[in-house]
């Protein structure tokens, strides 16, 4: 007993001071990306032709970037010869449809919060179910975690649970593989309505690095309707957060908090 | 006297001439003679052998010797076709030859149960798989056995899978596991793509081993193309490699607490875990090290400051591991649940071929840092960590063991990067090479066997995660257990569900 209070004393308060306090995030996070026009050349299509994912095409006035297929790798920034792209540090990505994420230079945050009457309804207690669908294991960690103390999400009201009987809705991983394909529908069918979906990753998404694949459908969209889309490979745990807060309208504002 | 099968050494091309093509008896008796003598089977599987039929690929691994054997046979497929099955006398072909049948319509002849793998279309005939889940389950029948099915989707935030327990009671007699829910068709897609996903196929081939299946990848094709990938860079790789083992061995140890309802041990891993997460994205941004494994080297460097800041942060969250894992082995009641729960003997690990944690804590010493060293470890051994028990105690002391070495060694590579480049540029790949490239991930070896045509592009390519050995031990732990101790065996083995699906 006596070491188990001793390991306990040396553990310390361990849960982070967010959302009051920015969190603390790697000073290399790779967040949503810029682009710098002046310096990007015209008839450049470097970026484009780099991106595993499509996430880049060119239209007049230079590069358009879609974060709900961005992998959030080098690929495009290795291969832009003059420097015009980059990742900022922006973790805050999450938006209410995937054609919100579609945009020119700089990645605006969203509001993305439900409507009143189900932010009335969910807004103090969210309970969801998860469901991986050909996830990698990466996104579904990033979701593990935060039951963490770090992140400590129960403290928020929102909680992940075992039945989908039990649940407000599902937060879905991966492309939804064909052999999912049917499980999905089923849990989806289980949830008693009203209820609320959320795609996290980029395979949820748009089907990530598996989009085109035969074996994937390409994202939850593809089998449920979609009211929260959380881009990432993986997100970060704090982008994943930030997503549900924000939908749950306990986050309004690009710069003020709320608890 | 059986024909002979190529040596090779891990992570080394050849040409693919040299691969010896052999008749399918004296393949089959070269196989089980090795066998016999303790190889190891690593990998079975087929290619499209064109008009000849299917070209079926043995890799062999002879642990102390450090060498490995490669041998390939052509089979047609047509009516009548197919070989005397390894399974009855080589167990640990078992999986092998059902992927063999389900993908390639190969009958290997007497496999006591030819049953689907993955439930995917077939690369060549018609195949056998119907709609996913639905096979004949082994069952048993009596009045008072009842069965209970679990999955696909589970009550936490896991992937999906499906186990089928035959029960008497509390007592489960047999656990049949039923995946291929999470399959992606990621082998094929590295042969057709041209080149700009295969990265990132490898990094989410399963995303909790992003750092070893990518290393996999990218010494399989610097061998193919003859790289000469500077020391510094394979430095940073062996680092990342045992960050990613500190990180889930530590999430390991904090679940397996969990799972026993222990709760401080399980509260303050699951924290810690994310400390070595967030060393490696010190390098490269990403928690699981997406970005941080190129061919040519590495995507992130590391200067001598953040190198010293990695080592403060590193010591500071082992000595947080040691007094929250320390409490395990102090507490009775962990003890108590963990000792004897989910026992495989060594006998079974050997006949299963059992890999990684799981093997290591049956009492078998393999592991592919010592045994087939490649990169850094050919010059910094890591010494291979055992208990004979076979038990989830086992499992999780042996993950113990393992923290406190790949702490020390993580610790040693950071206080002495060599200098020079981290990164040089990945040639084209040579025409007609081969190559078996073998990574201790942190469940256990990755194996990835490449092959290049007459024109230098990929043609074959073939990957098998830890899980695909090892999910056949966990059902073997399960037999007279009780039920309830499912999770607890589940996490002692903690195995990929992507990774075998693919």
């Amino acid at each position: 007993m006596l070491d188990i209070l001793l390991a306990r004393a040396k553990q310390g308060h361990r849960t982070g001071a967010y959302p009051d306090a920015q969190p603390t995030l790697p000073e290399r996070l790779r967040g949503a990306l810029r682009v710098l026009p002046d310096r990007c050349p015209s008839g450049c299509r470097a970026c484009v032709e780099a991106c595993p994912t499509a996430a880049i095409d060119i239209v007049p006035g230079g590069p358009r970037l879609d974060a709900g297929r961005c992998l959030f790798c080098t690929d495009c920034t290795s291969a832009c010869p003059s420097g015009a792209l980059e990742h900022t540090q922006e973790y805050r990505l999450s938006a209410r449809s995937r054609e919100e994420l579609v945009y020119t230079r700089e990645y605006e945050v969203k509001k993305a919060a439900l409507d009143e009457r189900l932010r009335k309804l969910f807004g103090r207690s969210l309970k969801l179910r998860q469901v991986s669908a050909g996830g990698c294991n990466g996104c579904e960690l990033d979701v593990n975690v935060l039951g963490t103390i770090v992140f400590d999400l129960g403290r928020f009201g929102i909680q992940v649970v075992a039945s989908p009987r039990h649940a407000d809705g599902l937060l879905i991983t991966g492309p939804v593989s064909k052999n999912m394909e049917l499980a999905l529908q089923k849990t989806y069918d289980a949830v008693p309505d009203p209820k609320i979906v959320i795609a996290c990753g980029a395979c949820a998404i748009s089907g990530g690095p598996y989009a085109g694949h035969p074996e994937v459908l390409g994202g939850a969209s593809a089998v449920v309707p979609v009211d929260l889309v959380i881009p990432g490979c993986p997100p970060h745990p704090y982008t994943i957060l930030d997503g549900l807060l924000r939908m749950l309208g306990r986050i309004e504002e690009r710069t003020t908090t709320k608890r | 006297m059986s024909a002979e099968l190529l040596k090779v050494r891990n992570g080394r091309a050849f040409a693919r001439a040299d691969v010896p093509a052999i008749p399918v008896d004296e393949w089959r008796r070269a196989i089980l003679a090795r066998v016999a003598e303790g190889d190891r089977l690593v990998a079975l599987f087929g290619t499209d052998g064109g008009e000849q039929g299917v070209q079926l690929w043995a890799v062999l691994a002879a642990d102390r010797a450090g060498v490995l054997r490669l041998g390939t046979t052509t089979i047609g497929t047509t009516e009548g076709g197919g070989y005397l099955s390894l399974t009855p006398e080589c167990p640990q072909a078992h999986l092998f030859e059902r992927e063999l049948f389900e993908l390639w319509g190969v009958r290997p002849n007497g496999h006591p149960w030819l049953k689907p793998v993955r439930f995917v279309a077939p690369r060549r005939g018609e195949g056998v798989a119907g709609k996913v889940g639905v096979m004949d389950f082994y069952r048993v029948e009596g009045e008072e056995i009842h069965e209970v099915a679990v999955g696909p989707v589970h009550a936490g935030v896991i992937e999906p899978g499906h186990f089928r327990f035959q029960c008497h009671g509390e007592v489960v007699f047999h656990l049949e596991i039923s995946l291929g829910y999470q399959h992606r068709g990621v082998e094929r897609a590295i042969v057709e793509d041209a080149g700009k996903r295969r990265i990132h196929y490898v990094e989410t081939l399963a995303g909790d081993t992003t750092i070893g299946h990518a290393s996999a990848y990218c010494h399989l094709v610097e061998a193919l193309s003859g790289d000469r990938v500077p020391p510094r860079a394979l430095v940073l790789r062996a680092i990342a490699l045992e960050l990613e083992r500190l990180a889930n061995h530590t999430g390991d140890l904090g679940a397996l607490a969990n799972d026993v309802a222990f709760l401080p041990t399980a509260s303050y891993c699951g924290r810690l875990r994310g400390d070595f997460l967030n060393l490696t994205a010190a390098v490269c941004g990403n928690r699981f090290g997406r970005g941080l494994v190129r061919a040519g080297g590495v995507g992130f460097d590391v200067d001598d400051a953040l190198a010293a800041d990695m080592v403060q942060r590193l010591d500071a969250a082992m000595s947080d591991v040691e007094s929250a894992v320390r409490l395990l082995w102090s507490s009775a009641s962990v003890l108590a649940r963990f000792e004897n729960t989910g026992r495989v003997t060594t006998e079974t690990a050997a006949a299963l071929g059992l890999v990684g944690v799981a093997a290591r804590a049956s009492g078998l010493d393999r592991d592919v840092r010592l045994d087939h060293p490649w990169g850094f470890y050919r010059l910094h051994k890591i010494p291979v960590s055992t208990l004979p028990s076979g038990d989830v105690f086992a499992r999780a002391y042996v993950r113990w063991a393992e923290i406190r070495r790949s702490a020390q060694f993580a610790r040693e590579l950071l206080r002495s990067l060599p200098r020079g480049a981290s990164r040089v540029a990945h040639g084209p790949l040579a025409k007609e090479r081969v190559c078996v490239s073998l990574v201790e991930g942190w469940r256990g070896e990755i194996c990835h066997v490449g092959a290049t045509d007459e024109q230098g592009r990929l043609a074959v390519y073939k990957v098998i995660d830890p899980s695909f050995h090892n999910w056949s031990g966990l059902a073997m732990a399960l037999r007279d257990q009780q039920i309830s101790d499912f999770p607890l065996c589940n996490k002692s083995f903690d195995l990929s569900y992507c990774g075998f699906d693919l």
